[in-house]
């Protein structure tokens, strides 16, 4: 595909029946195509397999929705979500579909900031701010939204939110003593019975246990991807293996994973000819810390435009999202919800005090990956992951691991700085 | 010869290097074409290598630079180059401020850089300067003569100038008002370097190393240890970089 013919298509017809406001959202179409094509369709030796999600781009605000919509014709809810902790596999065992919404760019945080508080985090604000501009065919669809507990800009965030779109809430607790998973544990079984309520089904013990093995698959396929990212030369970008993270939380989810299964045979292949789209010298980063939602590339392409690549990401939309796998050898519903409760427990989640695992898992994903740095990336005003970030600091510099913690948002004001300051960390990783 | 230019966000900066010695530099304002200043001044002379640094590097090396480097490597070999033991340098530029930490070889194993607002820049002095009826170059030795505590405690820059308005309305003397932003700058630089952390001998590059006021301060502040002004603070990054042109 070549980048001149690349474009985000347009469905006006559809959009105007969503209610959206289409002339602008149009505009956020062309841009998103025109970043996408510079970013994405210009980087060299990509591979083959690359192609189906450079369609799923193409048709993110288009064929991917029309799917949903058909779905929805036939009783089955949408239901979005802004966290890795609610748990899709429900979703799925009622026959809907879970889809992480909206929070990844700029364009709709004027709408969010005519109501809510200017210094809370981007991702709230411009999640918000999709919905109340109009600006997102996800949010335009979802029945329901499932918000949670995990920061406070979130939970104030869904009250409002809740005017908007019936918007319910589960309860993450703080801490992950015995008394807490009984919480936990209570608020599966209601988001299972809500579920079930806006499905009119119960979900049976079958159901579940194809749901669980489903979600599994995806997240199996993710680990695979990521074990191959440790190769040297690296066989794929940092930016298409974010963009794959990205579109796990979009696309349909059996079928996504024999694509991400498919790409990785050819990356086998690439390893096995010892090719990469990076020389062998080109310093390997991970990066650890908050979520990057579509279509925030913004890191990912400075590093990657200064001639690095980045092998890893330790985030929720990264190894998070699919490190932990929930045991498929159990036979009834409620030993069912209990080892998916265990599984949702795993996640290292800075919501956590404390979360001395995190810091574990980030050294343990840094020799995993064959990262020769981290790079420690917090959004603006993410009290929980800009604290921890000492605690990450500290370990990386006890281990002697070259690091360099940056706080960003998704303006593009702090790009200078941002590329002199990541540009002098890849010259101290190359001494 | 090497040639090392550094465009930096206010000013453009040329060093030329023979056999390891500075044989001629040269400053001019950045202004709104800094590609056609930079040519200006490259022009003179016949050199083998060039290297960029500064906000403009890449721009350099789209039209006649070989090489790039960061501000941060080029202000860790300009300063080696005057103090070749030193373990930690302060820059502190137009756009930006910048704890730099070295290893016994004077490579860099760390730093701290401000994030995009301006506080703590020389861009902030400039503004603070000209609120207070200030030329550049007197501010320091004005804020220097003030006796008086009188603190600012907003660090960012835009609400900063409210607050420095409002000491001149309550009728606090200009030059105690120009003491607490020196005071307020220098804050930050500590709290930069605490997070580094500093030997025993600093070296302070940049134009902010001119300013008499911050180097008194911060020489208060950190007690034992040595603060030194390098020698043509502005020059450091392009001599940096000059050097570097005739290492590569």
């Amino acid at each position: 595909m070549s980048s001149t013919a690349f474009e985000v298509k347009a469905y006006p017809e559809m959009w105007e029946s969503l209610n959206m406001d289409v002339p602008r959202f149009d505009k956020a179409r062309q841009m998103l195509g025109e970043v996408y094509a510079k970013m994405y369709l210009s980087q060299l030796n990509r591979p083959k397999n690359m192609a189906y999600f450079d369609d799923l781009i193409s048709e993110i605000f288009g064929g991917r929705i029309k799917e949903m919509l058909d779905s929805k014709k036939s009783g089955k809810p949408v239901v979005g979500t802004f966290c890795v902790y609610i748990p899709e596999e429900i979703v799925v065992a009622a026959g809907g579909i879970c889809v992480g919404l909206c929070g990844g760019s700029q364009g709709p945080i004027p709408d969010a900031e005519k109501i809510l508080p200017r210094n809370i985090c981007p991702m709230v604000k411009s999640a918000y701010g999709f919905k109340a501009g109009r600006l997102c065919p996800y949010f335009q669809i979802v029945d329901f939204v499932y918000g949670e507990t995990t920061c406070d800009a979130k939970k104030k965030t869904w009250e409002i939110l809740d005017r908007l779109v019936p918007t319910y809430v589960m309860e993450i607790p703080q801490m992950k003593n015995k008394r807490d998973k009984t919480l936990w544990m209570e608020e599966v079984r209601d988001f299972k019975a809500k579920v079930e309520e806006v499905c009119n089904a119960s979900i049976s013990t079958e159901d579940l246990a194809g749901a669980i093995k489903v979600i599994n698959d995806k997240r199996r396929a993710l680990q695979r991807l990521t074990g191959i990212r440790s190769a040297n030369p690296a066989p794929i970008s940092g930016k298409d293996a974010l963009l794959i993270e990205q579109i796990a939380f979009y696309d349909e989810p059996v079928r996504f994973a024999q694509k991400v299964n498919a790409l990785c045979d050819e990356l086998e292949h690439r390893i096995a000819n010892n090719e990469g789209v990076a020389p062998a010298a080109a310093p390997r980063v991970m990066v650890s810390g908050t979520p990057m939602a579509l279509p925030n590339w913004k890191v990912h392409n400075l590093v990657e435009s200064a001639g690095a690549v980045i092998v890893n990401e330790e985030s929720c939309i990264g190894t998070r999202y699919f490190k932990d796998l929930i045991d498929e050898n159990t036979s009834d519903i409620d030993s069912q919800l209990e080892v998916l409760t265990d599984r949702y427990m795993q996640i290292d989640c800075s919501c956590f005090t404390p979360n001395d695992e995190r810091v574990d898992q980030v050294l343990k994903e840094y020799k995993d990956s064959n990262a020769q740095g981290i790079l420690h990336y917090s959004l603006q005003f993410c009290h929980t992951y800009n604290i921890e970030e000492i605690k990450i600091r500290e370990a990386c510099e006890r281990e002697g691991i070259p690091y360099l913690s940056i706080e960003s948002d998704y303006s593009p004001e702090d790009v200078g700085q941002l590329q002199t300051r990541i540009e002098a960390f890849l010259e101290q990783i190359q001494g | 010869m090497q040639v090392g230019i550094d465009l930096g966000s206010r000013t453009v900066k040329v060093a030329a290097m023979h056999n390891g010695q500075l044989v001629d530099h040269q400053l001019a304002e950045s202004g709104f074409d800094p590609y056609g200043q930079s040519m200006a001044m490259i022009k003179k002379y016949k050199a083998e290598k060039i290297v960029a640094t500064g906000y403009g590097r890449h721009l350099a090396q789209e039209h006649f630079a070989r090489e790039v480097i960061t501000e941060i490597k080029a202000h860790a070999i300009g300063a080696r180059h005057f103090f070749p033991n030193c373990r930690t340098v302060i820059d502190i530029g137009g756009q930006d401020s910048k704890i730099i930490s070295l290893d016994e070889q004077g490579r860099v194993v760390n730093f701290q850089m401000n994030d995009k607002c301006a506080a703590g820049t020389g861009r902030f002095l400039e503004i603070m300067a000209a609120t207070l009826g200030f030329r550049l170059d007197e501010f320091g030795p004005a804020a220097l003569e003030s006796q008086n505590e009188a603190t600012i405690n907003s660090m960012c820059t835009v609400f900063a100038e409210s607050e420095v308005i409002s000491m001149k309305n309550r009728g606090i003397p200009r030059k105690d008002i120009a003491r607490a932003v020196h005071l307020s700058v220098v804050n930050r630089l500590v709290n930069m370097l605490s997070r580094v952390g500093f030997g025993r001998e600093i070296v302070f590059s940049g134009g902010v190393a001119r300013n008499p006021c911050i180097v008194h301060m911060l020489h208060e502040w950190l007690g034992e240890t040595k603060v030194e002004s390098s020698p043509a603070p502005d020059m450091v990054g392009a001599i940096g970089a000059a050097i570097h042109a005739g290492n590569c």
